[in-house]
């Protein structure tokens, strides 16, 4: 054996660090991994509409205002869906539906996520007055039952102009879903900072001098993130289903097409027996449903070092 | 224990001054003056200038005795919910639709819990195998089916083509038959995620070591299911029933709406129609007021049930 042969040998292996295992793990679960090819797909469809509507290009989705065919016509080779009331393609207003659900969905988790991770930092981090202030206004918050908070907050800042800036459509539902929903990071956050914080390594960073908000969002932050993306991968499919039922509630996007609004149409439609528009929202709700769940599983199981085997 | 409580409902003062606080930030301050639009596009100042004393939008906000801070909480505290845009008191709404509203969710929700409940034991019991797999598969799925579409499918296939069921409700149905196919519908939709939680609370105690011993000492697999993990599986199941017990009073906004069950949904389904904020901060504050009753009750009976929760 060579002097090489040997140094190999005896040298540790070089560790993975938590990241790496987990997406390691993920990346075997090839059920999940397909799951996630179809989220990446809805992501890009929503962003390919968006740049589409930026550029004005052309193309089927961003005319769903266009007339195909007559009212009520049955799905067919050439309208896959069939057409609506106003013989507009169903296709193209569930394809366009799909970046109203995706920017809803995005937008209030950035925002729950911006209120609801340093306030569970801080209250973790410093506890005493500060944390009883924090925990104060979630338990509040967290008292009241949640539909009924992101209805109040809907209906209250519709058509409200907010810093010179008028609320409309969409805005209004991913603002009230946002400012609602971050109380479920925010305890998360805060119990889990709360253990990390007699840990070696925060006692470390304190010794060399670090200042608390470095030891905050350099130190604890990253070691607690694998969280935040767990968690969001569940919620983001409540963040969608809220938008749809607060779009067939009238409280959301009114001027353009999207599920929900596509299902209180198919509300009276049905009696009529046309079931397409239903059937077509309901698919794509659904399907981005499902692969979100399954994905969200596969990504808890495979990060959450807690459920390591 | 006495004192537990009282310390226990001392801890709910400042929640209910949060709910107040963040009702009046709504409805008030953000929301503001809305007596130009109760009185419609066509009316005249004097009529404006009226709606806004009635209201009390003619008030100060802040600092004063009479201000809308100190009504608001005045009235809140003494439940006086004043009148909603149609002049009716908002508390003979409320009461009216409450009847509706638990006849709709109470068999629904025990409903949910006894079959998932149930299952999930049985699941405890195949663990691994294809039906545990087949379930788990069926309950994801059934999650991921929006419950808007749950209910219109129901309405038309079950109620409007075969006949089943009466479509709509009507004042001289019995109640049983109007609310059948509503809770049908909602127990179908609840049974995904509740079974999912059932299940993996089931699971878990199934791992600990007190169901091995059982299990070592020669007991039937039906006996260690029944006596020892059915009753340490209590304790989330207790805490997850009690704590849903506001939410029934409620109703259940979408269901009441489809099938014109006149409950709370529906009234909350009206007030948001009209924007009538006085409804909605109405039914925002009374169930804030009963979640953290029934807060404080679970806690009590963690107490009582579980000895390592101490009163101190």
């Amino acid at each position: 054996m060579s002097r090489q042969q040997i140094i190999n040998k005896t040298l540790p292996k070089k560790g993975r660090s938590l990241w790496q295992d987990g997406l390691r793990r993920l990346g075997r679960r090839r059920f999940a991994m397909v799951c996630l090819v179809v989220v990446v797909l809805y992501f890009l469809l929503a962003g390919f509409i968006y740049l589409a509507e930026l550029f004005d290009w052309q193309v089927a989705p961003i005319r769903w205002s266009q007339e195909v065919g007559s009212q009520y016509e049955s799905p067919s080779r050439e309208n896959l869906f069939g057409t609506d009331m106003f013989g507009q393609s169903v296709l193209r207003k569930t394809l366009y539906g799909t970046k109203i659900s995706i920017t809803v969905a995005l937008f209030a988790s950035f925002i729950s996520i911006a209120i609801g991770v340093p306030l569970g930092a801080i209250a973790g981090y410093f506890r005493g007055f500060i944390d009883e202030v924090i925990v104060w206004l979630y338990s509040t918050l967290s008292s009241i039952p949640y539909i009924l908070l992101i209805l109040a907050f809907a209906v209250v800042l519709r058509d409200k102009t907010l810093f010179g800036y008028k609320l409309t459509g969409i805005t209004t539902v991913y603002l009230a879903i946002g400012l609602t929903s971050w109380v479920g990071i925010c305890r998360l956050i805060r119990g889990e900072v709360i253990k990390h914080k007699n840990r070696e390594y925060i006692l470390a960073a304190k010794s060399y001098g670090c200042s608390n908000s470095r030891i905050i969002f350099r130190h604890l932050l990253p070691n607690v993130f694998h969280l935040i993306i767990i968690d969001f991968s569940l919620r983001f499919v409540g963040f969608i289903h809220a938008e749809v039922i607060l779009s067939f509630l009238g409280l959301g996007e009114t001027t353009r097409p999207s599920w929900g609004a596509m299902i209180n149409d198919a509300r009276i439609e049905l009696a009529r027996g046309v079931w397409w528009q239903m059937a077509a929202a309901t698919f794509a709700i659904f399907f981005i449903s499902l692969v979100l769940n399954v994905f969200g599983d596969a990504l808890r199981d495979s990060l959450d070092p807690k459920l390591r085997t | 224990m006495a004192a537990y409580i009282i310390r226990r409902l001392l801890y709910t003062i400042p929640i209910v001054f949060g709910v107040l606080l963040l009702t009046f930030i709504l409805f008030n301050m953000v929301g503001g003056d809305i007596s130009a639009e109760i009185a419609g596009k066509s009316a005249s100042k004097e009529t404006i200038e009226e709606i806004r004393k009635e209201r009390g939008y003619d008030k100060p906000l802040f600092f004063s005795w009479d201000s809308q801070f100190v009504s608001h909480f005045e009235n809140a505290l003494t439940f006086n919910l004043g009148r909603a845009l149609d002049r009716e008191p908002v508390i003979d709404k409320i009461k009216r639709g409450v009847m509706p509203s638990l006849a709709l969710t109470v068999p629904m929700f025990f409903g949910v819990v006894i079959i998932s409940v149930g299952l999930s034991l049985i699941i405890a019991f195949v663990r691994g195998s294809i039906w545990d797999v087949l379930t788990v598969v069926i309950c994801v799925a059934g999650m991921s089916i929006p419950f808007l579409s749950f209910i219109l499918f129901g309405q038309y296939f079950l109620a409007y083509k075969w006949g089943l069921f009466p479509i709509f409700f009507s004042p001289d149905l019995a109640t049983a038959q109007y609310v059948a196919l509503p809770v049908l519908i909602g127990i179908v939709t609840g049974l995904g995620a509740n079974l999912r939680f059932y299940r993996t609370v089931m699971l878990d105690e199934m791992r600990s070591d007190y169901v091995r011993t059982a299990f070592a000492k020669g007991l039937g697999t039906g006996r260690v299911l029944f006596k020892h993990v059915l009753k340490n599986a209590m304790i989330p199941i207790i805490t997850r029933i009690v704590l849903a017990i506001p939410f029934l009073f409620l109703g259940s906004l979408l269901l009441e709406r489809f099938f014109g069950i006149p409950g709370l949904g529906y009234l909350m389904i009206e007030a948001i129609g009209s924007r009538d904020y006085f409804v909605i901060n109405a039914m925002t504050y009374i169930s804030a007021i009963l979640f953290v009753i029934f807060n404080v009750i679970t806690d009590i009976c963690y107490a009582l049930v579980d000895p390592r929760v101490s009163f101190e």
